[in-house]
């Protein structure tokens, strides 16, 4: 008997139509736990280290977290994994709603899928009924519509879908995945999806997911209910609003939006508008949200409410679902100055399937390069004047990859050299090839700057976490740090006196806080990412906020009360390492080396290339990797990876004889 | 006529416009009836079934109600904010013969909420418990009823509509139909 998660997996071979449902080995459930870690361990040991992204051997996997289905609080991720075809290297992208847990209740855990179906196909899942069904008809439709239309075939309200659009079909590097308000959109996975000539998924699942530890499951989660409600109603003090609460970041229910107007950068990337959040603005804005949203929406078993349902006469399904920060993207990126323009724009952006961060600096790199004369009217006939227009203009470009959009829609980065002409100079904000955070800061950052070079995510809000971005204000430290149960073990006296100096004279950036003591606060913030990449929960109960309800301490007892897996603090810790360092192998066999672990150049004003260098050394060392950032022989022996040394020996990646001194 | 009796009416007021669609209710409801309570999740087991249409902007959570007489008479109209939705949706008929929404998935037995009663007894539902944003709420009180089945379970579903979708929806849908039916 298995507790918590199914044992099962669904491969499915689009190529020749066969379908198997395959019971997984438990043991790989004690060393990868499960969602990204099972995907990771797949990918490395199926899919060769050269396979192109859109190669038919390549895989596409959906996988539900080890407690998606269970009573855990907001577990309810899916992870979507392949190799992205914009980084090349491992793509991992992770959506909420209500997706995986129908899985689950569908009887599996991940749905591995290989090949390429000849013809635009749908996967009808319902419980042990599987099927590969013609998907002409949904061809070229948005995903919301698509989602709409599938349900209303199935007259079944509980069926979940996620679906392309025409930009993961037409193969667009950043397209998305979409279903309801949830996106897996960082990465380019729809257009892995599009190679494959698959548009949708639908599951709807009526099976028991058993829990180990019943009784104990609903103490920890009436436990959990109350610390999510005492949070909901206590923002945290000296924080900005944005951070101050848990979940998502609270877009929807936030009206005011200075922190975010006038502290990222607008256009392409490039300037901060530090006056621009006015009494006027902020009255506007306010009337167009409360009209554009109809409702606050949750995801599955989780009572936050960090998404919306919003008004858009433009869609076939007269609305769509949004949350967190692209509510401005679009608007920042064109420079309007209309909320209005970006939920109009972006309703459109996510029913073509397309990922409403990298997009809009997509359009914005295409309007310098043409307001520079590297692109010209030639490149872009009838473009218009008016920057909301041109972002209209530029988006059917790019969905269709007609014209200029067949470049721009492989991002910023390949755009930027197919073009030529000094269009590589505009590519400003890429990190391994990937649209960045637009925020450009004046002092380096050392513990964000190995957060940005060293992490595999290409997305810095699913690397950080736990501590506050800036210093606190004097006099909310010491409460701050007195009740803060959630630091690991051991590092208390360390971590509590950061939050007490930080600010202080002498205490500031970029020596402070010192080399060491940033690589143990990085490390902190990615393991809590990677637990939570692994069981499905929500970055927004876990990974992300400060002081969350999920944290180190709580949460080997609830992997067991759900699963029955026994495992400590440290196991736990060990164990999220493996996957991290599993995630790390797999992109080094694809190429990836220090050189490539950069951020941002004018991520700062302030750089300081030696001490830099000097971070990164830190860092490496630190998580035992050597200067090339490759995890050691004996770091790998350590967690359990011996394999990975092993091929990484036969190579030529790594050389005993060099490790030894 | 039957006696006037008193008698404690437990109810659970469903206000759909808070519902957020996250079915936490529906889970808490599958674990608390499994065998071994809280053994399993499993929404297909739940005896509330929240409509989960985010593209209509419909959420309505439906509590597995009465048995339907064999001849459905629930085909109604149902109208929020101003908007026709059709047939039966949202009834919550535990036998209703077109559709499953309160069977067991195995045994397709009915689901019939029971409002978790127990031994001693909860301070409130589980659902209620778990819907922190108040789309469920509790209420016990005391009233004079009339001693006939039939008739209290029809209030009860009156009621239960008017609290969902206020007195002059019920009303206005009630006219049409009287209506329809008086025209040959
Ligand atoms: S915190 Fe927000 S994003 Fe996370 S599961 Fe809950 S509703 Fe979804
Ligand atoms: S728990 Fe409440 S908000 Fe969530 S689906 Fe049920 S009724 Fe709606
Ligand atoms: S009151 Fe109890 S039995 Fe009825 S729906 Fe709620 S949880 Fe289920």
């Amino acid at each position: 008997m298995r507790y918590g998660e199914t044992g099962y997996d669904l491969e499915i071979d689009l190529s020749t139509g066969n379908i198997e449902k395959v019971e997984r080995d438990p043991k790989l459930t004690e060393l990868y736990l499960g969602g990204l870690g099972l995907n990771a361990y797949t990918m490395w040991s199926r899919v060769p280290a050269d396979a192109d992204p859109f190669d038919p051997d390549n895989l596409l996997i959906f996988a539900a977290g080890l407690l998606d289905g269970t009573m855990a609080h907001g577990a309810n991720r899916t992870i979507v994994t392949s190799y992205s075809p914009q980084t090349k290297l491992l793509g991992f992208s992770m959506m909420g709603g209500f997706w995986a847990p129908e899985l689950k209740y569908a009887g599996y855990d991940r749905i591995i899928l290989k090949g390429k179906a000849p013809e635009l196909v749908y996967l009808w899942i319902n419980n042990d009924k599987v099927e590969i069904r013609d998907a002409k008809h949904l061809k070229g439709k948005g995903t919301y519509e698509t989602s709409y239309l599938i349900r209303q075939e199935m007259k079944d309200s509980k069926v979940q879908v996620m679906a392309i659009g025409l930009a993961g079909e037409n193969r667009v590097f950043f397209a998305s995945l979409e279903h309801g308000r949830n996106s897996a959109s960082r990465l380019g996975l729809g257009a892995v999806m599009g190679s494959k000539n698959l548009k949708a998924i639908a599951v709807r699942g009526t099976k028991d997911v058993p829990q180990a530890k019943p009784e104990r499951m609903k103490e920890l989660y009436f436990e959990l209910l109350k610390y999510i409600q005492y949070r909901l109603q206590n923002p945290l003090p000296g924080i900005p609003g944005i951070l101050a609460y848990i979940g998502s970041p609270q877009e929807m229910k936030l009206f005011d939006e200075r922190w975010h107007t006038t502290s990222f950068a607008w256009g392409h990337a490039r300037y901060r508008r530090k006056d621009f959040w006015t009494e006027e603005i902020e009255k506007k804005w306010a009337e167009t949200q409360r009209r554009r949203i109809e409702r606050y929406v949750s995801c599955y078993n989780c009572p936050v409410e960090c998404g919306a349902i919003i008004r858009h006469d433009g869609l076939t399904t007269h609305r769509y679902l949004m949350k967190c920060f692209s509510k401005l993207t679009y608007l920042m990126a064109a420079e309007s100055d209309s909320l209005e323009f970006n939920f109009d724009i972006a309703g459109k952006a996510q029913e073509y399937g397309l990922d409403g961060f990298t997009t809009p600096q997509v359009m914005a790199f295409a309007v310098e390069l043409y307001e520079n004369g590297i692109l010209t009217d030639k490149d872009l006939p009838g473009f218009p004047k008016n920057n909301e227009e041109r972002f209209y203009y530029l988006l059917e470009k790019i969905v269709r990859r007609e014209g200029i959009g067949d470049i721009l829609a492989d991002g910023v980065y390949w755009a930027a050299r197919r073009i030529g002409k000094g269009a590589e100079k505009f590519d400003h904000n890429t990190t391994k090839k990937h649209e960045q955070m637009v925020i450009k800061l004046g002092m380096l950052n050392p513990i964000y700057f190995l957060m940005y070079a060293t992490g595999e995510k290409g997305n810095i809000t699913q690397i950080e976490g736990q501590i506050p971005q800036a210093p606190l204000p004097k006099e909310v430290r010491e409460e701050f740090v007195k009740d803060w149960p959630h630091v690991p073990k051991g590092k208390e006296e360390r971590f509590k006196r950061f939050i007490l100096e930080w600010g202080d004279e002498g205490k500031v950036f970029p020596f402070y806080p010192p080399p060491d003591l940033c690589c143990e606060l990085v490390e902190w913030q990615e393991i809590m990412h990677y637990i939570d990449d692994c069981t499905g929960v929500c970055a927004g109960l876990s990974s992300f906020p400060i002081k969350p309800p999920y944290h180190i301490h709580n949460y080997p007892e609830i992997i067991s009360a759900a699963t029955g897996l026994e495992i400590d603090e440290d196991e736990l810790w060990t164990t999220a390492t493996r996957v991290r360092t599993l995630v790390r192998a797999i992109n080094v066999r694809r190429g990836m080396r220090r050189k490539d672990e950069k951020p941002p150049e004018d991520h700062w004003k302030k750089r300081f290339p030696e001490y830099e260098e000097k971070l990164l050394d830190t860092y490496y060392k630190y998580r035992g990797w050597n200067k090339e950032g490759i995890p050691t022989i004996k770091t790998l022996k350590n967690l359990n990876l011996d394999y990975v040394a092993e091929d990484f020996i036969k190579r030529g990646i790594l050389k005993p004889e060099e490790e030894e001194e | 006529m039957a006696e006037k009796k008193k008698k404690i009416v437990k109810q659970i007021i469903i206000n759909a416009d808070e519902c957020n669609g996250c079915r936490a209710c529906e889970a808490i409801c599958s674990g608390y009836h499994s065998t071994d309570k809280f053994s399993i999740i499993n929404p297909g087991r739940s005896r509330i079934f929240v409509h989960w249409d985010p593209y209509r902007n419909l959420f309505v959570p439906v509590l597995g109600g009465p048995q339907a007489p064999a001849e459905c008479l629930a085909r109604n109209k149902y109208i929020i904010d101003g908007k026709e939705y059709d047939e039966c949706l949202f009834c919550g008929a535990v036998d209703c013969p077109s559709r499953e929404l309160f069977q067991d998935p195995d045994s397709k037995l009915p689901l019939k909420c029971d409002s978790c009663e127990s031994e001693p007894p909860l301070e409130e539902p589980m659902c209620v418990q778990v819907c922190i944003n108040d789309a469920l709420t509790y209420e016990e009180r005391e009233e004079e009823v009339e001693e006939e089945r039939e008739w209290d379970e029809l209030d009860m579903g009156l009621e239960h509509l008017i609290k969902t979708f206020g007195p002059d929806k019920v009303l206005e849908t009630f006219e049409r139909l009287v209506k329809k039916e008086q025209t040959p």
